[in-house]
């Protein structure tokens, strides 16, 4: 905004932030991340879009004449958009709803594919944009030239021609090797100096014309040229008009991901009955552009060899399907495995401070508070950690070197039967081990509906936290050899992945925002590159970063809020023997235990969580379960298998009980109800196996949900019928097990 | 009249015309499925659905049903 020609304007740089403001844009597998990451080095800060869990990207450019902010966008083949979320990439580019109004687009085009991402620069061209296009894949376009041949054959375009034609500079860039950086931000400098420009590839016709007339004229203020760039063109408003003309429709209401919008606007958008002719029209326009004047620059086709040989493979009817099991079995056991060895030293770690700090401190509530809630509650959070780094490691090379399209297009056909995307199908398979990073990562798919769904379906996946509940129950209640033992776990894995397709399949016929929209299954199945670790690296780390920040926060304070639930009051009931002149006079040490154990069973039968337990246990007495069971329950929402731990503490049998733990089970065995009966008979195991099945007792994986969908909306629906499906199939369950006989 | 979902392994065809609901119609014509582009069938999904197509060099998937939506003409 330096120069004489523009009238300051509220761009970035009048709003208060004095640095000039630059946009990155371009298609999707272009390297635009890269250069993202190698323009802005350490200063990227990754945030979300408010509303909308979409990573916006930011940091810093260092410019000649001083720096610039620069922001990612999400990478687009188009600007038309059809969902808020599609939203976003027009808003940032024009400096709508919030946005600073850009003072530079650096476009990425692809040198092997040059007209498909000129369509979008095309677009971003007719709003007026100042534009610098950064040709990437300039190396890959040089693949498959002649042996001795000078650098001239390769399939990219010449920069100097193609910046003739574009009208605009274009610098090849290679961030691998940061070859053109210099260039590039000298580049952007320039244009910083230019006139913004609104340049058109084709003409509308009179009749297009009238309506673009119309709808400009029902724009806010804020969307026209005049508020925005300080001067009007009417050429760029009328880009806006047709993007309003093309891309708004009538609200229907059942959508909470539809485009915002004013309502004049909307109203003079919708009325207008050209709509579909005025797409063909517009893009046909563009394309019959790009398709007379790129040829020409074209020297030769792209050798895509190396591509073709490796689906041939990857993809084949035979190999290929199991090669995808394989990749598949290597991701999912690493989680299992591999993260375990982490796991277990972060439970110890924190176990060991934990007691050091006891020592440091003596007994007291305070040392209690420490020691249980907040040095637990971020064990709880940290322990999350190993699986997040494995998965997104796993994720991030899969999907930049090409193979994570490839898994979607190889498990379409299963995936869609549950109008679930292909992708799920890594998150679904992740929710084995955990559902949190599993949660996490849907966000490799681009529609809101997509991730929704499936994160409302992974959290049914048996987890890794469920099976020691169920290794305590099989182990102590279910009789029988241990080959039936073992049918019985396969069997729980079975039903996990059942309910989960069944539960997708239902709810995208009848929660409205999660019905299959008829969008085309259109996916781009990129050429296989090699990752950059330092890509990849980056993107686990940001991952993992956000998760502490956001949810973990959310779980530490829900941690410790469960502590205080199962610690509070410390009174002992009125009438308890005085336990610690018990057990000063107790002779043995195991006597002393003993003693120590049955106090921290009355405490906790009197705790706040303990009557809780009481409260809810004429809701769960149909299901055969007794407020003991209901503690446990309670207890468990810190984590699945803490359930154990709390039954433990429930049966006087200490808190460190794990599910192998004899003394444990035969308690469980020896349990009475208070007719005389057994407490736990067979029946009553396998309806808490069905419940703990079912039910989201898990308030990470709710935290999670609330932050990656950005809200409390989605985090209670999943509580909520996850808990009614639990409840209901364990009355079934066991009431019917009852009126056939069993006990 | 011959869709995409009809042409046979390897061969390649001229797109006439993009059919179906708008909003569908309009992202294939964006991606450059435009009269007169040519597309091949690459391969088919070990489950016999998606394809893998290629058009304009860049490799697409794409449902059969959503093939059937454009129609095509062999290209010799």
């Amino acid at each position: 905004m330096t120069s004489a020609h523009c009238k300051p304007g509220p761009s970035g740089m009048a709003r208060g932030s004095a640095r000039p403001q630059v946009v990155l844009a371009g298609n999707p597998n272009v390297g635009k991340t890269t250069l993202f990451n190698a323009l802005t080095g350490s200063s990227a800060k990754v945030s979300n879009y408010p509303g909308i869990t979409v990573d916006r990207r930011t940091g810093e450019l260092v410019l000649p004449a001083g720096a610039a902010d620069l922001t990612d966008l999400p990478g687009t083949y188009s600007l038309n958009a059809r969902s808020a979320e599609e939203q976003i990439t027009l808003d940032a580019l024009v400096g709508l709803d919030g946005d600073p109004v850009p003072d530079v687009v650096v476009v990425c085009l692809d040198a092997t594919q040059v007209a498909r991402s000129a369509y979008l620069l095309a677009q971003i061209q007719e709003l007026g944009a100042r534009c610098v296009v950064a040709l990437t894949m300039v190396d890959e376009a040089e693949r498959g030239a002649k042996r001795g041949s000078l650098a001239a054959d390769t399939a990219a375009p010449d920069a100097h021609k193609l910046a003739a034609l574009l009208g605009c500079e274009v610098v090849a860039v290679t961030a691998r090797t940061r070859r053109g950086l210099p260039d590039l931000t000298a580049a952007i400098d320039r244009a910083l100096r230019k006139d913004r420009a609104s340049v058109w590839r084709w003409t509308p016709s009179p009749g297009l014309h009238a309506h673009l007339d119309v709808v400009r004229e029902a724009m806010p203020a804020a969307w026209r040229t005049e508020t925005r760039h300080g001067v009007a063109s009417p050429a760029a408003d009328d880009a806006l008009a047709l993007w309003a003309l093309t891309c708004i429709e009538p609200r229907t209401g059942d959508d909470d991901d539809e485009l915002e919008v004013p309502a004049e606007l909307r109203a003079a958008a919708s009325a207008r009955t050209v709509a579909r002719g005025a797409d063909d029209e517009a893009v046909l326009g563009r394309w019959n552009w790009l398709d007379r004047e790129i040829p020409k620059l074209i020297r030769r086709k792209v050798d895509r060899s190396r591509t073709e040989r490796i689906d041939r493979i990857l993809l084949h009817r035979g190999i290929g399907f199991v090669a995808f099991l394989g990749v598949m079995a290597v991701v999912f056991m690493s989680l299992f495995w591999w993260s375990s060895p982490m796991i277990d030293l972060i439970d110890q770690t924190f176990k060991a401070a934990g007691a050091g700090l006891h020592r440091l401190l003596g007994d007291g509530i305070f040392t209690d508070f420490l020691v249980g809630g907040v040095i637990g509650g971020v064990g709880s959070v940290l322990v999350f950690l190993p699986q997040i780094l494995l998965l997104f490691l796993f994720l991030g090379f899969l999907e930049d070197c090409g193979y994570l399209a490839r898994v979607a297009y190889l498990m379409d056909r299963i995936m869609r039967t549950m109008n679930l995307h292909g992708r799920a199908f890594v998150p679904m398979l992740s929710g084995f081990a955990c559902a949190v990073p599993a949660i996490l990562a849907t966000r490799t798919m681009e529609r809101r509906r997509d991730r929704i769904l499936t994160m409302m379906v992974v959290p049914l996946m048996t987890c890794s936290a469920r099976l020691p509940v169920y290794t305590l129950i099989i182990g102590a209640l279910i009789p029988g050899s241990r080959v039936i033992q073992g049918l019985l776990m396969v069997g729980m894995y079975v039903f996990s992945v059942l309910t989960a397709l069944i539960a997708a399949w239902v709810m995208s016929k009848t929660v409205k925002p999660l019905k299959a929209k008829r969008l085309p299954f259109l996916i781009e199945l990129p050429p296989y590159r090699w990752p950059r670790w330092r890509d990849v690296l980056r993107m686990m780390w940001s991952k993992s970063s956000v998760f502490l920040r956001e949810a973990g926060t959310v779980i530490l304070g829900c941690s410790i809020a469960l502590w205080a639930l199962l610690y509070f009051p410390r009174d002992l009931p009125a009438g308890s023997p005085d336990y610690d002149a018990l057990i000063e006079r107790a002779p043995t040490e195991s006597a002393k235990q003993l003693l120590d154990d049955e106090r921290q069973a009355v405490h906790l039968a009197s705790s706040y969580g303990g009557r809780l337990g009481h409260v809810i246990e004429p809701a769960i007495a149909p299901l055969g379960f007794d407020w003991k069971i209901g503690v446990g329950i309670i207890g468990a929402f810190a984590a699945r298998e803490v359930f154990i731990s709390t039954l433990g503490i429930v049966y006087a049998v200490g808190g460190d009980a794990d599910e192998a733990s004899e003394p444990l089970r035969t308690a469980l065995r020896e349990a009475k109800r208070p007719d005389g009966s057994r407490a736990y008979t067979p029946l009553v195991g396998f309806s808490l196996m069905i419940f703990f099945a079912l039910a989201c007792q898990c308030m990470s994986t709710l935290a999670v949900v609330k932050r990656e969908t950005g809200g409390y909306h989605w985090p209670l629906f999943l509580f909520a019928y996850m808990t009614i499906l639990a409840w209901i199939v364990s009355f079934v369950v066991y009431q019917g097990g009852r009126l056939l006989g069993f006990a | 009249m011959l869709t995409l979902a009809e042409i046979s392994l390897g061969t390649t065809a001229k797109v006439l015309a993009v059919d179906g609901p708008r909003a569908f119609r309009r992202r294939l014509l964006e991606m450059g499925l435009v009269p007169g582009t040519e597309v091949k069938v690459l391969t088919i999904a070990p489950l016999g659905d998606p394809l893998q197509i290629e058009v304009r060099g860049g490799q697409w998937s794409i449902r059969r049903a959503e093939a059937a939506q454009i129609q095509v003409e062999a290209s010799r």
